[in-house]
């Protein structure tokens, strides 16, 4: 194996459970980009492939994918312990439950001070509308998905430069409200700024920006943890000590996180995809230049967009009701902690906005066009011979990343199953061999007789 | 290496596989993408080109590591006058055609912008014949 590119490094928020894993090839089949492939009968995530889409996540029977997170616990090393609340964790909640009463539960749990991550979206409606200004791509896409930036590195290394590069509200919003802490006379240091993520994304997008510097944010907590810490508490306080603030958003930043929340603000022609598959599929004709005159593209990697992100406890279809009847009832109200237009401490600056987004295509087959040829020759000379089933017995998604991985050295023919028939029958192959490898594949138990499977006998024990 | 496509006249739902699976190659081959970019504009132009006015047509793509040649060959009406048909705005597009947002009658002058070189030779009735070649590295032609 040839030493990491550094720029093929990434931190990814998901991770396989080796223990839990069952090694099925439910997560295989779904993965948008073909990041995972079964060996020893594990699932294997493929780094530099990834995208922490979480569409493997979603599609697990067992639960063995988890989301990499920090441990509440970290909050308790900072004296001042801010949390950065998106809309979509209030809407988890159903509207009865007034606000003050899920902030009061966050006080209880530790936080010192509470802001809304959509306080900024008119900051960030300002820095869109320069970029635009600035530059004359079109369509400009959204970077607020950090799945669907990275989705664009990987397999739309051509519309890299269509990415609105201006950043979103969690960072816009994590980098003003420490400064405004900074400026009250707090010292940095002292401060722990922690944010409540819908999903692995975010999560990836902190630990490792794409083209930015290092992300404000201290830890990320996941939603779906702390929702139930926050449930906890309600129940426990039937009467919740009265909180000295009831507020939230006003209807613009109650609804960005959701489909057409970002959308509808802009100006000209403007299109909002969600689910990933979808978007792949738009991509796919915008790289052809097949789609014209569209101004802004919100593109969003979940279905019903973050109200579908994989940490999100309730029903999506819930949770954009909630909202939509919050952002009514807040439609006029005052906010209370909004950073102002002008505020010194924000500008529309050189702060607003990231740097060039790398392409990273992942479809080469090589550097080199010659010898991308001669991989490009005997992979369709390949397909030739493997069935064409897509049956992933082969511990590859389909027969014709199989014969990607054969190319680049990752597997041999004799991993397809109907392939090993035939090299038996040609007496090219033995059946220890064959056995062998069907092992290094899915594990040298595989074929022994278990009832815990799901379905079996003691599917339960 | 050689890729052939089938294309259907007047079937708009398919129009553009052909272009989308040699942009798919493209990338595999590691190709840069302004320059793939170019070719595959240019491509679909020209395959749009067969649905829109051809009864039907085959495309065929050689590749080698210098350059790509596509000759797109189709059963058609043919083009009377091609000095006329390169004019941007020229249009002979039926109301229909119109209605899917093509025939604005400015395919041919995308496609020879996008081309490094681009021939045509069409025979009145019988079809038309389109060569499109690119060179692979962006400093080349
Ligand atoms: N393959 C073809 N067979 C027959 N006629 C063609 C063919 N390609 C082009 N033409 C003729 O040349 C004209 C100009 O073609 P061009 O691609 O520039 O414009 P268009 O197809 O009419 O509109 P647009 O490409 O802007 O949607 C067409 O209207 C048609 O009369
Ligand atoms: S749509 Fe929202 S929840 Fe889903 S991956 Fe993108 S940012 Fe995360
Ligand atoms: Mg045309």
């Amino acid at each position: 194996m040839k030493a990491k590119n550094q720029d093929w490094d990434f931190h990814h928020a998901l991770k396989v459970l080796d223990d839990v894993c069952i090694g099925c090839t439910h997560c295989m089949t779904v993965c948008p980009t073909q990041a995972i492939r079964v060996r020893d009968g594990k699932a294997r995530i493929i780094d530099n492939r990834c995208v922490d889409c979480g569409e493997c996540y979603k599609a697990c029977p067992v639960s063995a994918i988890i989301v990499e997170q920090d441990d509440l616990q970290m909050i308790n090393n900072y004296p001042v312990r801010v949390i950065l609340v998106p809309g979509v964790l209030i809407g988890q909640f159903p509207e009865k439950i007034r606000t003050s009463k899920i902030y009061a539960a966050l006080k209880e749990i530790g936080f010192t001070h509470i802001f809304e991550v959509e306080n900024s979206v008119e900051m960030v409606l300002d820095a869109y509308a320069q970029f635009q200004s600035e530059n004359s791509n079109r369509p400009l896409i959204s970077s607020f998905c950090p799945a669907i930036i990275r989705l664009i590195q990987v397999r739309f290394p051509s519309l890299v430069d269509h990415i609105l590069r201006a950043k979103p509200p969690i960072d816009i919003s994590a980098l003003y409200y420490k400064k405004r802490l900074v400026s009250e006379g707090i010292a940095a240091e002292d401060i722990g700024m922690f944010y409540v993520t819908p999903c692995a994304a975010k999560i990836a997008a902190i630990k490792s920006p794409v083209g930015e510097e290092e992300s404000p944010v201290t830890g990320v907590i996941n939603m779906n943890y702390l929702y139930n810490r926050i449930l906890q508490h309600l129940k426990k306080n039937e009467e919740p000590p009265k909180a000295d603030f009831d507020r939230l958003l006003n209807s613009k930043g109650i609804l960005w996180s959701l489909t057409r929340g970002e959308s509808v603000h802009s100006k000209g022609r403007a299109l909002a995809i969600d689910g990933i598959n979808n978007v792949t599929e738009f991509l796919e004709k915008l790289e052809n230049d097949e789609y014209e005159d569209i101004d802004f593209l919100e593109l969003r990697a979940c279905d019903e967009s973050c109200a579908g992100g994989i940490l999100i406890s309730g029903n999506r279809f819930l949770t954009v009701e909630r909202l939509t009847k919050r952002a009514a009832e807040y439609e006029s109200s005052e906010l209370a902690n909004p950073p102002r237009k002008n505020d010194p401490l924000m500008e529309i600056s050189s702060e607003s906005f990231f740097e060039k987004v790398k392409p990273r295509p992942m479809e080469k087959l090589d550097e080199d066009i010659s010898k991308a040829l001669r991989k490009m020759e005997r992979k369709r000379r390949l397909m030739c011979f493997l069935p064409g089933f897509d049956c992933a017995a082969c511990g590859a998604p389909d027969c014709q990343t199989l014969s990607e991985d054969i190319v680049q050295g990752r597997a041999q023919v004799s991993h397809c199953i109907f392939m090993q028939q035939v090299m038996m029958d040609q007496k090219k192959l033995t059946q220890e061999h064959a056995k062998k490898i069907i092992d290094s594949i899915w594990g040298n138990e595989r074929l022994q007789k278990n009832c815990n499977k799901l379905g079996a006998e003691d599917e339960n024990n | 290496m050689q890729f052939k496509y089938k294309i259907a006249g007047g079937d708009f739902t398919n129009a553009g596989n052909a272009s989308s699976a040699v942009k798919k190659i493209l990338k595999q081959l590691n190709v840069d993408h302004t320059v793939s970019k170019h070719i595959v504009v240019a491509l679909y132009e020209a395959e749009v080109n067969i649905v829109a006015h051809a009864y039907s047509g085959v495309i065929e793509v050689n590749i080698d590591k210098n350059q790509i040649h596509i000759i797109l060959d189709d059963k058609g009406p043919g083009i009377a006058d091609i000095d006329q048909a390169m004019e941007e705005g020229y249009s002979t597009a039926s109301p229909q055609v119109r209605e899917m947002g093509f025939g604005a009658g400015m395919g041919l002058a995308n496609m020879k912008r996008n081309a490094d070189k681009m021939l045509i030779s069409s025979e009145l009735g019988k079809g038309t014949k389109v060569e499109l070649i690119h060179y692979l590295k962006p400093d080349e032609g």
